[in-house]
């Protein structure tokens, strides 16, 4: 190793970002928050039933599992999951996760695999009374190409830490969804790490539980990679959904996208955005952008969209981010009305438009599908419904 | 049959500073087939017009009216006023992220002629129509302006204008930020809209490039929110060769 490659190294190692804690599994780095905390602010921590105790919990979820040839999933020791490598926990929960799950459970995706239909795995809670402590590792090997599924379900007071790693010109279609139990509580900490032109795609869709917090953390093993994060949110009255992402642009020549878009509705309907972004001296020629979007359906909703960019170098080719809270927009009202289409119609056309616009890009039609029904259904409980009201108040 | 028909039209919109009074008194006649153009350097008051016959909510009518065949349209909401007939074509189309063309279109046209269109002759009418205005047939599935070229949401607009078919066309700059080849293809769009019995356009633009493609009965000069003069085609001549200079010193 030459000594500007160390040096380089040691900088890396060095650099201090003001938005997230040094990553480490050593527990009493990450002590018990106070919840003034940055990262701990906007989350209500008395809601979170002791999951930040240091207590081994004895509760589990119910697997059901769906492996097409080429991967398989396996038991493995805890310590063997972090010899696998990828990114230590941010926070104290997912160090909590890290050390007292039991075992770990590794998806191994084999290289050079193309596994055509998507791997399922079913995770589904019958409780709230143990919480249940998860510890998963996803491994796609080089240049394998492969969608994975993962559903919630169920009632439960789950704490996960998953790492995601993704090999050199791998492709990973990544699909979590958070359709829980209205009594569930939900944190879970996920820490990918992007091959040398390597490509994950992210969705997270988190439609149900009384308490979601996911922390997605992304940085590369090398140049050439991109991390594309969608996700879509729609919280009813008192549910707390907060989605947090860190990309830690490390690498040359690396790209993210990252879209959220989110609806409330019903009183003490919160949710929580937080995009943050580091593109650090090394990153040159990078580009990033983050967007995230939220449409308040009824009064009483509190929607929090914090997008943060720290950029140590200006040899990009681009940055930049959009972040916006509100009803309707007037101007996408207008084009459609002046087009004859009513007012009704035209909102109905605008909020589904809003949704569809992530779901469609989810790879796998039935999830897809599954998905939009969904989306109907919620928002059908008001906003739909009352425009069927106006519509039929206009005939 | 259709006249539509402005009389000392004034028009404020609330700024920082107060209401700011911008169209001062407009009047102005398009009867059955007539194609008018709007001429004026830029803050005239041009689009303000447009928008206000539109109905766009920044814009407040403090005086004068508007009627198509007679009927009021100021009393009318906007999208009353598209199914009376009227068509804006917008000078910045509005993106709506994830509602596609296809389903735009068809709700628009359901919504126009108070019916849905028969699905096997509307999906070909489409079809011929995107052909027509040289856009790919995919073009259907993408959502509605969103990561259109400048050139395909105006022709993404002129589509509409020839599917929608409405009494009354108001075009609003549709010849900005457009090449040649694509000013031609619009141009067409519009003269085969013209072709047809009594239709009326109104033609608002900056430059007389597009009055090369698009003949007009009519042209007036606009500055400073209102008409300054009338006259025929060889008053757009007059512009080419002279510039708006004559009329902006008048109106000082």
């Amino acid at each position: 190793m030459s000594a500007a490659v160390v040096s380089d190294a040691l900088e890396q190692d060095h650099v201090e970002s003001h938005l997230h804690p040094e990553p480490t599994y050593d527990l009493a780095a990450h002590p018990a928050p106070s919840g003034r905390e940055e990262i701990w602010r906007f989350t209500p921590l008395k809601r979170l039933r002791g999951l930040l105790e240091d207590t081994a919990p004895g509760g589990r979820l119910e697997q059901k599992i769906e492996l097409p040839d080429g991967v398989t999933l396996s038991e493995i020791p805890l310590e063997e999951a972090v010899a696998l490598g990828g990114t230590a926990p941010f926070d104290r929960l997912g160090a909590l996760a890290a050390k007292n799950a039991g075992t770990a459970w590794l998806l191994d995706i084999a290289s050079e695999a193309d596994v055509v239909d998507p791997v399922r795995i079913q995770l589904h809670g019958t409780s709230v009374e143990e919480a249940v402590a998860g510890r998963v590792v996803v491994r796609i090997g080089n240049h394998a190409r492969a969608v994975v599924l993962i559903e919630h379900s169920g009632s439960t007071t789950y704490n996960a830490f998953t790492s995601v790693l993704v090999g050199d010109g791998a492709q990973l279609d990544l699909v979590h969804i958070n359709d829980w139990a209205d009594d569930a509580v939900h944190t879970e900490q996920i820490n990918v790490r992007v091959g040398r032109d390597a490509t994950l795609r992210q969705f997270e869709f988190t439609l149900g539980g009384d308490l979601v917090r996911t922390s997605t953390n992304v940085d590369y093993a090398g140049p050439g990679g991109s991390a594309e994060l969608f996700g879509l949110y729609f919280a009813d009255a008192g549910q707390h959904f907060e989605h947090r992402l860190f990309v830690d642009h490390n690498a040359p020549k690396t790209k993210s996208n990252v879209v959220y878009k989110g609806a409330l509705q019903g009183a003490k309907a919160h949710t929580v955005w937080i995009g943050n972004v580091l593109i650090r001296k090394v990153a040159e020629g990078i580009e990033t952008y983050e967007e995230n979007r939220n449409l308040v359906l009824t009064e009483g909703c509190q929607a929090d969209s914090v997008p943060n960019l720290e950029i140590e170098t200006g040899e990009i080719e681009g940055a930049g981010h959009a972040s916006a809270v509100g009803r309707f927009d007037d101007n996408q009202l207008f084009y459609l009305r002046s087009r004859g289409i009513s007012e009704a119609e035209a909102r109905k056309l605008v909020v589904r438009g809003f949704f569809d616009d992530l779901i469609r890009r989810v790879t796998v039609p039935e999830v897809a599908a599954k998905l939009s029904a969904q989306v109907e259904e919620e928002l059908q409980r008001h906003v739909l419904a009352e425009l069927d009201e106006a519509d039929r108040g206009q005939a | 049959m259709s006249t539509l028909e402005i009389k000392d039209l004034q028009v404020q919109v609330q700024t920082d500073d107060g209401p700011k009074e911008i169209l001062k008194g407009v009047t102005l006649t398009i009867n059955d087939g007539e194609t008018h153009a709007i001429m004026g350097p830029n803050g005239s008051g041009k689009s303000t017009l447009a928008y206000s016959i539109a109905g766009h909510p920044r814009y407040e009518i403090t005086g004068g009216t508007v009627t198509l065949d007679g009927d009021d349209v100021l009393a009318m909401s906007v999208d009353e006023r598209a199914r009376a007939g009227l068509f804006l074509a917008m000078q910045y189309p509005v993106e709506v992220p994830g509602v596609s063309v296809s389903n735009f279109l068809r709700t628009a046209k359901t919504a126009i002629d108070g019916e849905a269109p028969k699905l096997r002759t509307w999906v070909k009418d489409v079809n011929a129509t995107l052909e027509r205005m040289n856009l790919d047939p995919t073009f259907g599935q993408r959502s509605v302006n969103e990561g259109f070229s400048g050139g395909e949401k105006k022709r993404h607009e002129i589509a509409q204008l020839d599917l929608l078919d409405p009494k009354v066309a108001i075009l609003d700059e549709t010849d900005s930020g457009l090449d040649i080849d694509a000013l031609k293809v619009v141009s067409e769009g519009v003269n085969r809209f013209r072709e047809r019995d009594g239709k009326g356009v109104l033609l608002i633009t900056h430059y007389t490039r597009i009055l090369r493609y698009i003949k007009p009965d009519h042209v007036h000069v606009f500055v400073a929110g209102r008409v300054a003069e009338s006259g025929g085609p060889e008053l757009a001549e007059e512009l080419e060769a002279n510039g708006y200079e004559r009329f902006l010193e008048a109106a000082v």
